[in-house]
């Protein structure tokens, strides 16, 4: 196994520091036999963790593989990411997720952590067969419909009270379906300008304040997918004061892009929940610095050229996200590194339950972390992306900071800025 | 001015200049020969992925008149209708020399995306719930026609604004050439946020309004719960005579088709003399003239 001394890298702390990784571990002692690789002006981040990736094998291999999703997640600094079930078939057995995990472990590029669907083919009606997943080889901790709303509120409550046997926890789409029959985009001024159906900020706020009042009843973990709305900060706010055991997560993109996107009518600004306002931006940024959002998750979700260059009607919603997310953090966050490390690392790999994960870079630690170049500005440019989609909203921005290099337990999985494979 | 996508893509001199292109064009009505050569070897494509008979006439007669050769491209029996996408649809027209594609469609926001894809000019004759600017350009050309003016007219706008095309082609428009318009209707179905007057009432909007124009109203919308019932919305927003009795004497009834007479409109309102229904029909084919007149005529 090839031995890496990096020179002279930034911890997230401050601190300089040489790192040797070795057998899978940061390691202490004898250099002679590393592959130097000069970490000067470089920040060295735990392995960034995705809580929420949509890497769509099975069933759409056109958009991308597990291995092509590995790898652009590699790329983007990571070394875990939670793989959604709304694959076809659905990943709402132990069979599914097996297969998803072994896919992950085939592609060697990043840990691949199945999430189990809560419900039996995301449709709303039964619980799927969550402990049989739990007691896979892919041991599923975090459950979820994603896509899709567990809207029904026995259901629901049910989820979060099953879990508990196996410290499980439900990540909830939050959606009420009733209220965004149709629904195209955030509803409101530029809405109603463009003739587009309107997702409203309180279809996403009724679910998460009803979830956050279920899980404080059943004594329940409940984590929030991508939060997009002011008034959900002000709900996760009021729960967290209260003790309730709720976890969030917002993406780059409700971080960075707001409404006024969708005048052009290019479907690659169409997602769900739907980019929201300035004001919307403003909050969930003020939110994750303070914690009551809690991780940054990418949401990555690609697509097939067909279903974006169309209508926007008829587009599915979604972007790309791996390989610009922690430029986004960035860019939003600034240089503080340690809370970058905090909302894309640790706190990521704590509600995932992944144990070799998000650890401070110290002797003995599982050799899990990627090199970034604060310095660095690129340009984004869709066809230099390891996806085998193409539907990033950044195209043509400029952002801040490059990933050098990712190790995975000690393996590099990025040199220079290159996939090794 | 290279495609109309929008009522908002006209400035007032430029959306004046299609009304009094529009004028002239009406006095050919009058000839015997009712063609110009203005637009002789070019090609206009009616690209229709929505029944509508009435508008896609009304484009065709104003290319001919132009003398353009027209193609029309309709959903059914097209290879539209066996699931081609809007772009390789866009690519065909493209191959075939379209100078113009007039697009009707029901997803919001069509006529842009074919922008993005074809040389050729693209008129929106109707997208979702978004624009209907020829629509909105011929209302305004038959209100100045018989007000003689648009600058100051108080016009309500009374119905389904919030599915309405119709309604936000014209606010837009309106507001550029000085109108002062007020949207009519129940608060279900006036959006919030159209940056123009509101109006729950409209017994006391009536008095004022030199113009009305009345909004088609879908029943299907009862069954999402926008109103409860279709006599309770007749009550409240349709337009019959006792109310139209209401307005000033000078004051007229628009609607931009096709009505449900008993519904937002009693027929002793449609057939009454303040009604401009059916000179509506007749000013869309001016109006579609000088907007194609005005996009391909300068050019070749
Ligand atoms: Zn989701």
């Amino acid at each position: 196994m090839t031995q890496y001394l990096l020179k002279g890298a930034q911890l997230p702390s401050g601190e300089r520091a040489d790192i040797l990784v070795k057998d899978g571990v940061i390691a202490e002692g004898s250099a002679k036999d590393a592959q130097i690789i000069d970490a000067d002006g470089l920040v060295a981040l735990p392995g960034l963790v995705d809580l929420h990736t949509h890497l769509r094998e099975p069933g759409r291999e056109d958009a991308e593989t597990v291995e092509t999703g590995s790898r652009a997640a590699a790329l983007g600094g990571y070394t875990a990411v939670c793989a959604m079930a709304n694959t076809s078939p659905v990943a709402d057995t132990a069979g599914v997720v097996e297969q998803v995990y072994r896919l992950g472990r085939e592609a060697g590029l990043v840990d691949v952590q199945p999430v189990g669907a809560v419900t039996v083919g995301l449709a709303g009606e039964r619980l799927a067969e969550l402990g049989a997943m739990a007691t896979s080889a892919a041991q599923v901790r975090i459950f979820s419909d994603d896509g899709h709303c567990v809207a029904d509120p026995r259901l629901m409550r049910r989820a979060l009270e099953y879990v508990k046997a196996f410290d499980g926890v439900i990540a909830q789409h939050a959606e009420e379906p009733r209220l965004t029959e149709g629904a195209q985009m955030h509803e409101g001024e530029v809405a109603t300008r463009l003739g587009l159906t309107g997702w409203p900020a309180v279809a996403e706020e009724a679910i998460i304040a009803r979830d956050v009042l279920l899980a404080e009843h059943v004594g329940s973990r409940l984590h929030v997918c991508h939060v997009s709305t002011a008034g959900s900060v002000e709900v996760l706010r009021q729960a967290k004061a209260r003790g309730v055991r709720v976890t969030a997560e917002v993406t780059p993109h409700h971080l960075l892009l707001t409404d006024e996107r969708a005048t052009s009518y290019d479907p690659v600004f169409k997602v769900n929940p739907p980019l929201r306002t300035q004001a919307d931006v403003e909050a969930l940024r003020q939110a994750l610095r303070e914690g009551v959002i809690d991780v940054v998750a990418t949401d990555h979700a690609p697509h097939a050229v067909e279903d974006k260059e169309c209508e926007w009607a008829y587009a599915r919603p979604g972007m790309l996200g791996l390989e610009t997310a922690l430029s986004i953090a960035v860019d939003v966050l600034g240089p503080d590194w340690d809370l970058i490390a905090e909302r894309m690392s640790r706190t990521p790999a704590r509600i995932a339950g992944l144990d070799g994960h998000g650890h401070d870079i110290k002797t003995g630690a599982p050799a899990n972390l990627t090199l970034v170049d604060p310095a660095a500005r690129r340009v984004v440019d869709p066809s230099d992306s390891a996806s085998r989609s193409r539907n990033t909203p950044y195209a043509g921005m400029t952002l801040p900071a490059r990933v050098v290099a990712t190790f995975l337990r000690g393996e590099a999985t990025v040199l220079d800025g290159k996939a090794v494979r | 001015m290279k495609h109309l996508l929008s009522a908002t893509d006209l400035d007032a001199s430029t959306a004046t200049l299609v009304l009094d292109t529009a004028a002239e064009m009406a006095t050919l009505a009058g000839r015997e020969v009712k063609k110009l050569p203005t637009l002789r070897g070019r090609t206009v494509v009616n690209l229709f992925y929505e029944d509508s008979t009435r508008t896609r006439i009304s484009f065709e007669a104003a290319a001919k008149r132009l003398s353009a050769d027209v193609i029309n491209f309709s959903a059914k029996g097209s290879s539209v209708s066996k699931g081609e996408s809007l772009k390789d649809t866009a690519l065909t027209l493209q191959a075939m020399g379209a100078d113009a594609v007039v697009i009707r469609h029901p997803a919001s926001g069509a006529p842009h995306r074919l922008s993005t894809w074809v040389a050729g000019s693209v008129v929106n004759a109707g997208d979702g719930t978004h624009e209907h600017p020829t629509q909105a350009l011929l209302d305004a050309y038959t209100m100045r026609s018989r007000l003689g003016r648009l600058a100051g007219l108080s016009v309500a706008i009374v119905g389904d604004v919030l599915h309405s095309r119709v309604a936000r082609s014209n606010v837009h428009l309106l507001a550029t050439l000085g109108a002062k318009v007020t949207l009519v209707g129940p608060p279900t179905l006036i959006p919030p946020d159209l940056r123009t007057e509101v109006s729950y009432d409209l017994d006391a909007v009536l008095p004022d309004a030199d113009v009305v124009m009345m909004l088609r109203v879908q029943r299907e919308r009862m069954a999402a719960s926008y109103f409860p019932s279709a006599r309770e919305y007749a009550r409240r927003y349709g337009l019959d005579g006792p109310r139209m009795r209401r307005l000033p004497d000078h004051a007229i009834v628009m609607h931009p088709g096709p009505m449900n007479r008993g519904m937002e409109i009693a027929p002793e309102v449609a057939d009454s003399a303040r009604s401009t229904i059916v000179e509506q029909v007749a000013n869309g084919v001016s109006v579609r003239m000088a907007v194609l007149y005005l996009l391909l005529g300068g050019k070749s």
